[in-house]
């Protein structure tokens, strides 16, 4: 669209408003990350760096930190494998309720967080419990995968209508077998896909409070969850900042890493 | 395996089977399966001291419910919270995707996703606290404005203002994806048949765009409408309907009406998609 | 409603303090609870046997500290070490939470508020306790001996943890003159309007009753937990005119200490602990106990009748509240401690005094919170109180 100079002028300021409305919370996070007013007084009177000392050695923020990146994995992997499985079965064949499945998929995502894990959680109790299966990671893991299934699901979707079978029917012709055709053909070809939707579904999971909290079991903190308790204590406060200011300038490279891997395509949630 | 593959492969409906049966079983046995039960548990009630769930037909949650005001109130609070928190993230995303995906150089653009996509991943708490500062009485967003008092405070407008910044990022990606797929042959088509980049805009793109701008709106418009953290960090004394749930289960423990009350997002919900389903939008999530 | 791990919001502590008793009939005839429920029988350890190797604890926020939230704030450590017995604790974020842990079987301790320890006592969750086999049990205050959320005719079921009350907090640089009773909170057409803060929980509503005891004698209240239609009534028509001079309901402290740092709030309900921390934060607030009294919270340390490492978990009761221990919760969990030693061992010399830990008459105006329950927790047997349940929903209406 051939745009006149001041509409891009007007686009570009709006671009940069836009990013500061984004940014300037999150500088002020980490203005506040040095404060050294317990209770974030504005202005900061005085800076320290002891958050960050104290943020190094807290051993529960590292822990947390490992559960939410076991629990996003695990939510990811299985986001992965039912929501490509869904996707190939939605585009490869025609059957009864096929038009029904992407509104299951979506639904747990549609719904908002809270009936999502009340539900999960009483069914859990009630049927898991009666097997002796309490509340851990793994009910953690499930709550995420059901709503984490349509990140993938879109993105593999999009990708198998765009590529169509040819190149599939080719490589059966020439005597490849079915596994063989997966391996060097469909799989390379939803690759960026998978990628692009799985990290979506990670970065889900990863920041996800409500369906936690509902979901997790004894013992079990994940990051939000930690954030979450520690919040709200005067003492922990500050590390907290400290803690999101790192996820901030940490969370760049898995972001610019999938982009370079996956191409232009993969930071977007769809190809 | 090959033998096993080769199998699979003559007979499409074993296929077929083996594909839906796994995520089937997670989907509609399980999800759905859950959500009938706290469906069917929003007719019980609970006794009053053991906390236990009383598992006998009754009206009662609903009766009152509908009886008193406060319920209505409450969801058509959220509905304008939701509604209010979508039509901003619109109004916002629209040209910044606009501008991300067809004036910026492909470097820029890069830049610019990776940008957006990085406050994802700062914790949502973290983020919505950060506003609660920002908003303070005498804090920034009041100094910028003329002193203390002068800003929104905390209350319903502030609860708009960091919700849609919570979820501004969900709108902005779908949109985006929406207008990269739209090709600029199509754009320069309209212009050499004079259209002004006005009448373009309205006329191809943003027809173009519904489905994309749906898809945003059902992250914007769910999430808003479930959230009951960020509400009761900014939000004064505005209570919302996820408030109403969660004071239920969390503090009473009264499941059934817990229940009772989350069937009314959940129908909200369930209309938003059917409505939006024709669009295509469920599939540009 | 309590969503930040560290503080009570929904507990509904089941004590029914001092007068309660003077109600009578609500502990009437062997074992009968409120309710017309029976405690069923359940025997205390005998005797203590060597530790399991490990204790699983049920606790809030604060009370079993190893060091991972901060290196020098670990008691459990020397536990460990002392005793052999590994610590799993698990944090729950509302008295509902517990009892559902507790429920099961999993989880040796726990540290129940009111609420929940009457209901796990009348569940079966919980065991007596055998106090000969408590040595700090001598030590803790007999103003939290033998109450009715901690014991049922005379049986101990806990070690009682810790306690404190709910004071009225003032910007004293805008507060002027200061209040001295809640009468300042519950004025519609108070200078302060829209500068008003309240606690965000059902359970608020008994600072209301609390008020109208006091000023509204022809209603009849003679305990805030207990109340039937019209008192209710009258408590809820109170609060929902106090609605409007609300500014904001607050639930977790780093909200309340901020709000009343930038002045978004002057004047409401608050903690000792909070207190503490603004001043130390050089926010200009004081706090009262207004001539009225106030509300308050207790916690006391139980066992499972389905402990499966009992000796372990009598020595974590024990250790925890030896003076020791319990001055180091105390001060940093920001409560009045239950034993009387520990008033000695506390890092801040004047910990027990700022908290009123020893001043009985300060802590007989409180009234810890109760579980309201449809049998009245006053006594009374002519009428039907409201319930929790219905507490909670006109908490809703009252919020608008």
């Amino acid at each position: 669209m051939t745009l006149s100079g001041p509409a891009r002028w007007a686009l570009r300021l709006f671009m940069v408003a836009g990013l500061t409305f984004i940014y300037v919370p999150l500088l002020l996070v980490l203005v506040n990350s040095f404060n050294g007013d317990r209770t974030f007084a504005w202005p900061p009177h005085d800076l320290t760096t002891r958050w960050w000392s104290a943020a190094w050695e807290n051993e529960g923020a590292r822990q947390a930190l490992i559960t939410s990146i076991r629990a996003g994995l695990g939510a990811t992997v299985f986001a992965l494998v039912l929501g490509t499985m869904v996707a190939f079965a939605v585009q490869r064949f025609a059957f009864f309720g096929r038009d029904t499945i992407s509104l299951l998929v979506v639904l747990p995502i549609a719904l908002p967080g809270i009936v999502t894990g009340i539900a999960l959680d009483s069914a859990w109790r009630s049927v898991m419990g009666d097997l002796g299966i309490g509340k851990g990671l793994f009910s953690v893991v499930v709550g995420h995968a059901t709503f984490c299934v349509v990140t993938v699901y879109n993105n593999v979707l999009a990708r198998l209508r765009r590529t169509g079978t040819n190149l599939e029917d080719a490589s059966a012709d020439l005597g490849a077998s079915p596994s063989q055709t997966f391996r060097y053909v469909t799989f390379p070809l939803i690759r960026s896909a998978l990628l692009a939707g799985g990290l979506l579904a990670f970065a889900l999971s990863f920041d996800e409070i409500i369906v936690t909290t509902f979901t997790a079991g004894p013992g079990v903190t994940t990051l939000p969850i930690w954030i979450f308790n520690n919040l709200f204590r005067p003492n922990q406060a500050p590390v907290v900042n400290v803690v999101a200011a790192v996820l901030i300038v940490f969370s760049v490279l898995p972001v610019w890493l999938a982009q370079r891997l996956a191409g232009p395509e993969a930071g977007a949630s769809r190809t | 395996m090959t033998s096993l593959g080769s199998y699979l492969h003559r007979h499409p409906r074993l296929r077929l089977a083996g594909l839906l049966s796994a995520p089937l079983l997670w989907l509609v046995v399980a999800y759905l399966g859950a959500l009938a039960v706290l469906l069917v548990s929003a007719f019980w009630t609970v006794n009053g001291f053991t906390g236990g769930v009383v598992r006998r037909f009754s009206l009662q949650n609903f009766r009152t419910l509908l009886a008193e005001e406060v319920y209505r109130a409450v969801t058509l609070r959220s509905i304008g919270v939701a509604a209010a928190v979508t039509v901003l993230c619109v109004v916002l995303a629209v040209p910044m995707a606009f501008f991300m995906a067809k004036v910026a150089s492909a470097r820029a653009r890069h830049a610019l996703v990776i940008a957006i996509l990085t406050p994802l991943w700062a914790s949502y708490l973290v983020k919505a606290y950060a506003w609660r500062i920002l908003l303070a009485n005498g804090g920034p967003i009041d100094t910028l404005l003329g002193g203390p008092g002068h800003g929104p405070g905390y209350g319903l407008p502030a609860t708009v203002i960091v919700l849609s910044y919570l979820w501004l990022p969900y709108m902005i990606l779908p949109i985006y994806a929406g207008l990269e797929r739209l090709p600029d042959s199509l754009l320069e088509a309209s212009a050499d048949l004079g259209a002004r980049a006005g009448r373009t805009f309205r006329a191809v793109v943003l027809p173009m765009l519904v489905p994309s701008i749906f898809a945003g709106s059902i992250f914007t418009f769910s999430l808003s409408l479930g959230d009951y953290i960020a509400v009761q960090i900014v939000g004064g004394k505005t209570q919302l309907i996820g408030n109403l749930v969660y004071a239920n289960i969390g503090a009473a423990n009264n499941l059934p009406f817990a229940a009772a009350i989350a069937t009314v997002p959940v129908v909200i919900m369930v209309i938003y998609l059917f409505a939006v389903r024709r669009s295509g939008a469920l599939e540009e999530l | 409603m309590r969503h930040n791990g560290r503080w009570r919001t929904a507990i509904l502590a089941a004590g029914v303090l001092t007068l309660a008793a003077c109600g009578g009939g609500a502990d009437k005839g062997g074992g009968s609870g409120p309710g017309g429920l029976t405690v069923p029988k359940i025997d205390k350890l005998a005797s203590l046997g060597a530790g399991e190797g490990s204790v699983n604890i049920v606790s809030w926020a604060g009370y079993v500290e190893d060091g991972t939230t901060d290196k020098a704030v670990d008691w459990v450590t020397p536990f460990e070490k002392e005793t052999g017995c590994q610590v799993n604790n698990k944090v729950a974020a509302t008295s509902d939470e517990m009892v559902t842990l507790m429920k099961t079987g999993e989880y040796d301790v726990v540290s129940a508020s009111g609420d929940a320890s009457l209901r796990l006592i009348y569940g079966g969750d919980v065991a007596p306790v055998n106090t000969s086999l408590l040595s700090s049990y001598q030590d803790v205050f007999d103003g939290l001996k033998n109450k009715v959320w901690n014991s049922v005719d005379g049986v101990a079921y806990g070690l009682p943890h810790g306690r404190g009350a709910n004071v009225l907090m003032y910007r004293k640089d805008t507060v002027n003159p200061p209040p001295t009773s809640w009468a300042a909170v519950f004025d519609p057409n108070s200078p302060y309007k829209g500068k008003i803060t309240a606690y965000d929980s059902p359970i608020y509503i008994a600072d209301a009753a609390l008020y109208l005891m006091k000023t509204k004698p022809d209603l009849g209240i003679k305990n805030p937990y207990a109340l039937d239609d019209k008192q209710f009534e009258a408590a809820v028509s109170l609060l929902k005119e106090q609605n409007k001079a609300i500014g904001e309901y607050w639930s977790d402290y780093t909200k309340e200490v901020q709000a009343f740092k930038a002045g978004n709030s002057v004047l409401g309900t608050s903690w000792q602990v909070i207190v503490n921390l603004a001043q130390a934060d050089k926010a200009p607030v004081d706090a009262v106990l207004p001539t009225e009294g106030a509300t308050g919270w207790s916690d006391t340390w139980m066992i499972s009748s389905k402990a499966k490492h009992p000796n372990c978990g009598y020595l974590w009761m024990n250790y925890i509240v030896s003076p020791k221990a319990n001055a180091q919760v105390a001060e940093w969990f920001g409560e009045a401690p239950s034993n009387r030693l520990a008033c000695e061992q506390t890092a801040a010399k004047d910990h027990c005094k700022t908290f009123h830990a020893d001043d009985e008459s300060y802590l007989d105006q409180v009234w810890y919170w109760t579980t309201p329950l449809a049998r009245c927790v006053d006594g009374r047997t002519d009428v039907t109180c409201k319930d929790y349940a219905a507490w909670t929903q006109a908490w809703t209406t009252i919020k608008g």
